[in-house]
Parts: C-alpha cells; sequence; structure tokens
C-alpha cells in the first residue's frame, strides 16, 4: 500500500527526511519511533499528501477519501460545536448514515453531553477526543496517527487502544509515537527514525 | 450536486463562524463608514464627482483588502486547511464557498456604504449598483486565491497588499468608468470579462495553492 523508495525531505537547509525506504503492506500495523525533530510528523504528511518530498519516490496506493489522518492540531473549527464539525466532515466525505455514526463516536469517545458546546470551550484532552472521532468518522482503510495517545487521561488512551484493536481487521496503520507502549500488541513492524 | 452540496457545506461553515466570531464584518462595516467620512471632511466642497467616485471605488478596495485579510484566518490559525484539503471534496469547492462568504460579507459593507456615500456625496445611480456587483464578484476570485497564498506565507499581512492591490486596478478603472462614462455598457462589460477570466484562473489553481 506504501512504498517509498530513498525518500527525502528538506526545508530550506535542514533535511528532516533523508534516503528512507519503506514498505507498509495492506493489513499492516507500523509504529513509527524516533527523538523529537527526527521527521516522524513529516513522513506522516507525506504519505497523506499534505507535503511533497524533495527527494526519492513515494507511492501510497490509497484513494484519500479512505485515508483518516489525526494531526498535533485537532483540524476542528474552534467557533463551531462538536456536532457541527463532525456533521460538516461527514457531509465532505459524503456519509450516508452521518448522524448515525457522529452520534455513536461521541457518545463512545465521552462527549455527547458536549456535542452541542463549542469546541473553543474544550480543553486539549476533549479536542483530542474530539480529533479522533473525526479521523474515525468515514471509518478509513489507512490510518496516519501522529501521537495519538496525546493530551489524553488514562480512560481516553484505554478508549482509544480499544478502539484501534476493534478497527484493526482489514486496516493499515502508521502511527508516530513517542510511547509505542500501549500499542506494541498491535503493532506489526516498527520503523525507527534518527 | 455534490459538488454543490460541497459547496453549500462549506459556505454555510464560514458565515456561521463569521456569525458566531463576528470578526470580520464589523470592522468591514466600520472601516468603509469611517472611510468615507473621512473623504467628507477631507474634500473641498466643490470637487468633482470623479473625485468622489473615485474614493468611493479606493473606500471598497481597501475594505475588502480588510475582509479578505481574514478569509482563511480559522483555517490558518488552527492548521484546518488539511483537514479541508484531506477530504475527498473538489478543492476548488473551498475556494468556490470562501468566494460565497466574501461575496456575502462585501454585499453587506456596501449595503452600508452605498447609502452613506449618498448622504455625504451625492446620488447613486444604477450603473454604480451594479459595477459594485460585478466587482463584488472579481474581488471575491482574486482575493480568496491570493488570500489562500497569503496564509501560507509568514509575512502574510504584507503579502496580501502586494498581491491584490495591483490585480485590483482593473476592478477601479471598471467601476469608476461604468460609474461617470455616458455609456457604461463598455466598462461593465469590461468588468463581467476580468470576473470571467479570474474567475477561471482562481477556479483552476486553487488546488496548487493549497497543496504543497
Amino acid at each position: 500500500m506504501i512504498r517509498a523508495r530513498q525518500l527525502s525531505k528538506r526545508f530550506g537547509e535542514k533535511r528532516v527526511l533523508a534516503g528512507l525506504d519503506l514498505d507498509v503492506a495492506r493489513g499492516e500495523f507500523l509504529l513509527v519511533t524516533g527523538p523529537n525533530g527526527a521527521g516522524k510528523t513529516t513522513l506522516l504528511r507525506l504519505i497523506a499528501g499534505l507535503a511533497a518530498p524533495t527527494g526519492g519516490e513515494l507511492d501510497v496506493d490509497i484513494d484519500r477519501a479512505e485515508v483518516g489522518f489525526l494531526a498535533h492540531e485537532p483540524l476542528v473549527y474552534r467557533e463551531l460545536t462538536a456536532l457541527e464539525n463532525l456533521e460538516l466532515y461527514g457531509r465532505l466525505y459524503r456519509l450516508p448514515d452521518r448522524g448515525e455514526r457522529t452520534g455513536m463516536l461521541l457518545e463512545r469517545f465521552g462527549l455527547w453531553r458536549s456535542r452541542n458546546e463549542r469546541t473553543a470551550t474544550f480543553s486539549r484532552g476533549m479536542l483530542q477526543r474530539l480529533a479522533l472521532c473525526r479521523t474515525f468518522l468515514h471509518d478509513p482503510a489507512l490510518y496516519l496517527l501522529d501521537e495519538p495517545f496525546a493530551a489524553l487521561d488514562t480512560e481516553g488512551a484505554d478508549l482509544l487502544a480499544r478502539e484501534l484493536e476493534e478497527r484493526r481487521a482489514g486496516r493499515t496503520a502508521v502511527v508516530a509515537t513517542h510511547d509505542p507502549e500501549p500499542l506494541q500488541s498491535l503493532a506489526t513492524g516498527r520503523l525507527v527514525l534518527a | 450536486m455534490t459538488y454543490a452540496s460541497d459547496v453549500a457545506a462549506l459556505a454555510r461553515k464560514d458565515l456561521l463562524l463569521e456569525l458566531r466570531s463576528r470578526d470580520t464584518l464589523p470592522a468591514m462595516l466600520l472601516f468603509v463608514v469611517s472611510a468615507l467620512v473621512v473623504f467628507h471632511f477631507a474634500l473641498p466642497a466643490e470637487e468633482s464627482e470623479r473625485a468622489e467616485t473615485g474614493l468611493l471605488w479606493i473606500a471598497i478596495v481597501f475594505t475588502a483588502l480588510l475582509g479578505l485579510t481574514r478569509a482563511f484566518a480559522a483555517e490558518r490559525d488552527q492548521g484546518l486547511l488539511d483537514g479541508l484539503v484531506l477530504a475527498p471534496c473538489d478543492r476548488s469547492a473551498i475556494w468556490l464557498a470562501k468566494c460565497i462568504s466574501v461575496v456575502a460579507f462585501l454585499v453587506v459593507a456596501e449595503a452600508v456604504a452605498l447609502p452613506s456615500f449618498a448622504l455625504f456625496f451625492g446620488p447613486v445611480g444604477w450603473e454604480l449598483v451594479v459595477a459594485v456587483a460585478l466587482a463584488d464578484i472579481g474581488i471575491a476570485a482574486v482575493g480568496t486565491l491570493l488570500s489562500a497564498v497569503a496564509a501560507a506565507s509568514r509575512a502574510r499581512e504584507l503579502v496580501l497588499p502586494l498581491l491584490f492591490l495591483p490585480l485590483a486596478i482593473p476592478i477601479v478603472i471598471g467601476g469608476v468608468g461604468a460609474s461617470l462614462a455616458g455609456n457604461p455598457a463598455s466598462f461593465l462589460g469590461f468588468l463581467a470579462l476580468y470576473d470571467t477570466i479570474f474567475a477561471i484562473l482562481s477556479w483552476a489553481s486553487f488546488e496548487y495553492v493549497v497543496t504543497e
């Protein structure tokens, strides 16, 4: 599904990725670890098509409608409510049953009672939960998760680990994290960026 | 139909954001009225109609610039463009929805500006109203694209005026001409042509602006 050969990315003079070879087959669960600035986020952005490589080749054999991308930012509008944000994404992803899915995810991630509150009032942890709802909303075939446990409390982290386990079958995941421990049992491979 | 519903969903979102945050429209209204008041007192009493109309168009262009500066503020500040770009909708739908909201803000600002102009300077003819309506489309088409370009740059407050104002010169020429010429049809035609060309160019090139 993902094939990179001698993949590199520079930002001006700064080289973030250099000569990376990578193969991720359908159904794999790849953990990407490494210190700050090693290029984990950049790699996810390249795979998502949000950035272009400066060298090498990258083939991602999937439609962008099937990609679920969890970024550092929650990618939700602060002046809209949780429900309105998911409704907007549901429309853009053309989900016929978006009302049902939205409700189910908000319930599962413990945001149902806050669904009509503007996300500007949300804590960082609640925003991360909402970002996860947004990522899972269209039931993607490829998950690109950047520090998914960031800002989550123990309950939220357990919820996420359970959700990923339930959604594991038939899906591919590339997860960048500083803390691979909770996902160790799901992982089929590990890439350490230096 | 899916393209239209994408545009409708995105435009609704932009209008809802403004309705709740009230960041842009009040500033545009205050600016355009203040500018006309300043021009009223700055111009000598016997000043020509040409100067007055010219100043109205300057006020409209700078009011539009104020609105355009905020057009991608939410997306820029919260990195939201990534979320929209990843959605499977045509990326030009993002541009078209922003254009619709920019036109809506301009129409509201001009609904205040034109009566104010009539109050301070003189009557507003139908030619001026049609010219302003056509100019709104051109301003929104070009300005939304350039606002997206500026949003990606560090010196965005400088980049947008530098890119937008030269491209707004034909709008001012067409607008002033249509307002004052004996036969405004040619100037209105010029504005319509400008709208068509720049709307097509901006619509087609938006995808390249929002992807690296």
